[in-house]
């Protein structure tokens, strides 16, 4: 008995109205609102004759040489970039003169940050080169992230790029023969430079990366080296002769194998090492090339991201796939 | 070194103001890769090897190939030819 | 608004600047998207050139420890070589992406001028 009551007064409330308005069983303007139909538009021109005012007035508007208004603009837009990148320039020009002076070692920026890599970085890496030892121990979460852009960005190249084997229309075709127009399939004179000089070019790349860390170099430079270097066997060559050994599956393979790689190790050295506890893994003597730990192994690492990075990206803009 | 660097700094200048100003495409690439390798031997005059190495490698090199294989993509080279005949 | 006093000490820093601000102008005033690229590369290079005259310093040799030598006095400062050393192949990848970008939209609209696109996108719009 009590419940109906609760009901009856729950029907006079505010929120019993609105939430029935809101579930849609009831329309509070129906009955209350005049509603009156208004004289239908009618058109008389045929559908050929409004697209064709449409497309003059879309001419008129979008007529670049002819519209005031835009060409206003423009002059307008001009002026003021103008005018800002002279602020730009004056306000940076401004700034520079009142920065310390170069070459100076008493700046603010000779703090102790570098001084303790400068002093500690060889005992506690085992790197000759600090530059080395800086990226790939102290900062090494830093160049992790540093690969994956550069995987992501080769993924987005991949899809923006890509054309699909399975589908021979006339996109592939004219792809295909747009590749093959500048360039004469089998020049002699290409070709016998590069088999002298493309060993030289990897072997280069190799000893790079190997010396990261006892000599000016690095997973970068020695990456992009050998990146070249494929990239000019692939120009003399053709896509036949470097398909033999890097395919799509290659790449994925490489790629995989070195960032997980990456991630492990240094997983496992922040794991034990990070605040230069016993980790297990010898330093060796500085100088040596099986020295300092885990930055060779990263160099290497690196390097064959690099590398792969720099073929693909090619491959990808020459013909839309490796 | 002092005289080197004034000479190298100028030629980075009139190298950016020549990519801008230059019609050809294909030249201001030219021009470009110039001034990257230019770029790459300052490197070495203030002391950093590492960067040497990879701007020679990377900006002379990849950047440069990666932007000639647009532009012949994209038959800019083509249609510059045309314009010279029509001019 | 008066110069401060070091600004033929920082020659170096002046023309990395004004390499930036050429950078950006030819970002905002050229119309072709090729062009509006190599501006970008242009304002990466001159920031690395700024980041590594910030760590140069007269007289002192590369970080690569020769003989043992562990002074502070004898290497540049290596900070700015590996943020620097991490830009430039980070660059390679922007200006590939910017690339690829630019070849879909060529295939697109068969133009390179960025003007000619948008208007083009507004004509499909409607």
């Amino acid at each position: 008995m009590s419940r109906l009551k609760e009901s009856e007064r729950y029907k006079k409330t505010w929120a019993y109205r609105f939430f029935r308005w809101y579930r849609g069983e009831k329309d509070p303007f129906l009955g209350e609102v005049e509603m009156k139909a208004g004289n239908p538009y009618k058109d008389n021109r045929s559908a050929e004759e409004l697209m064709l005012e449409k497309e003059a007035i879309m001419n008129k508007v979008y007529d670049m040489d002819h519209n005031k208004e835009i060409k206003l603009f423009k002059f307008a837009y001009g002026i003021i970039s103008a005018i800002f990148c002279l602020a730009l320039t004056f306000v940076l020009l401004l700034m520079v003169s009142y920065s310390p002076k170069t070459g100076n070692p008493g700046n603010p920026n000779e703090n102790e940050v570098p001084a303790r890599y400068i002093e500690n970085g060889l005992q506690e890496t085992g790197a000759v080169n600090i530059v080395t030892g800086m990226i790939l121990d102290y900062r090494a979460f830093d160049t992790l992230g540093e690969s994956h852009v550069l995987f992501i960005a080769t993924i987005t190249v991949f899809i923006l790029l890509r054309i699909d084997k399975d589908e021979k229309g006339k996109e592939k075709d004219r792809e295909e023969a747009n590749d093959r127009n500048y360039e004469p399939k089998n020049d002699a004179i290409l070709q016998g430079i590069a088999i002298i000089i493309v060993p030289l070019i990897m072997i280069f790349g190799i000893y790079v990366i190997l010396n990261g860390h006892i000599s000016p170099g690095g997973g970068f430079s020695g990456g992009a080296i050998i990146g070249a270097g494929l990239i000019l066997y692939l120009n003399a060559f053709g896509f036949a002769k470097t398909e033999r050994f890097f395919t799509e599956k290659t790449y994925k393979i490489i790629c995989f194998c070195s960032l997980s790689f990456y991630c492990l190790a240094k997983s496992y050295s922040f794991f034990t090492g990070a605040n230069h506890l016993e980790s297990g893994i010898p330093l060796g003597t500085p100088g040596a090339i099986l020295s300092s730990g885990l930055i060779l192994p990263l160099n290497i690492c690196v390097g064959l991201v690099v590398a792969c990075t720099m073929y693909a990206f090619y491959a990808l803009f020459r013909k839309g796939g490796f | 070194m002092e005289w080197l660097m004034y000479i190298l700094l100028g030629f980075l200048v009139v190298c950016a103001i020549a990519v801008s100003f230059s019609k050809n495409l294909l030249n201001s690439l030219m021009i470009f890769m110039s001034y990257s390798l230019v770029m790459s031997i300052i490197w070495i005059i203030l002391k950093s090897p590492d960067l040497a190495i990879t701007e020679a490698a990377v900006g002379a090199g990849v950047t440069s190939v990666l932007f000639f294989v647009t532009l012949k993509k994209i038959h800019a080279i083509d249609e510059r030819k045309k314009g010279e005949k029509d001019e | 608004m008066e110069f401060g006093p070091n600004l033929m000490a920082n020659y170096g820093e002046a023309v990395s600047m004004i390499l930036f601000a050429i950078g950006f102008t030819n970002l905002l005033l050229q119309k072709n998207l090729i062009k509006k690229i190599i501006g970008l590369n242009i304002m990466d290079t001159a920031t690395y050139l700024f980041l590594a005259l910030k760590g140069y310093i007269q007289g002192r040799t590369a970080p690569i420890v020769v003989n043992g030598v562990q002074e502070v006095e004898a290497y540049i400062n290596p900070i700015p070589a590996g943020l620097v050393l991490t830009g430039i192949v980070v660059s390679v990848s922007v200006s590939a992406l910017m690339l690829s970008l630019t070849i879909r939209l060529y295939r697109r609209y068969h133009t390179l001028d960025l003007d000619e696109i948008s208007t083009l996108l507004k004509k499909e719009e409607n």
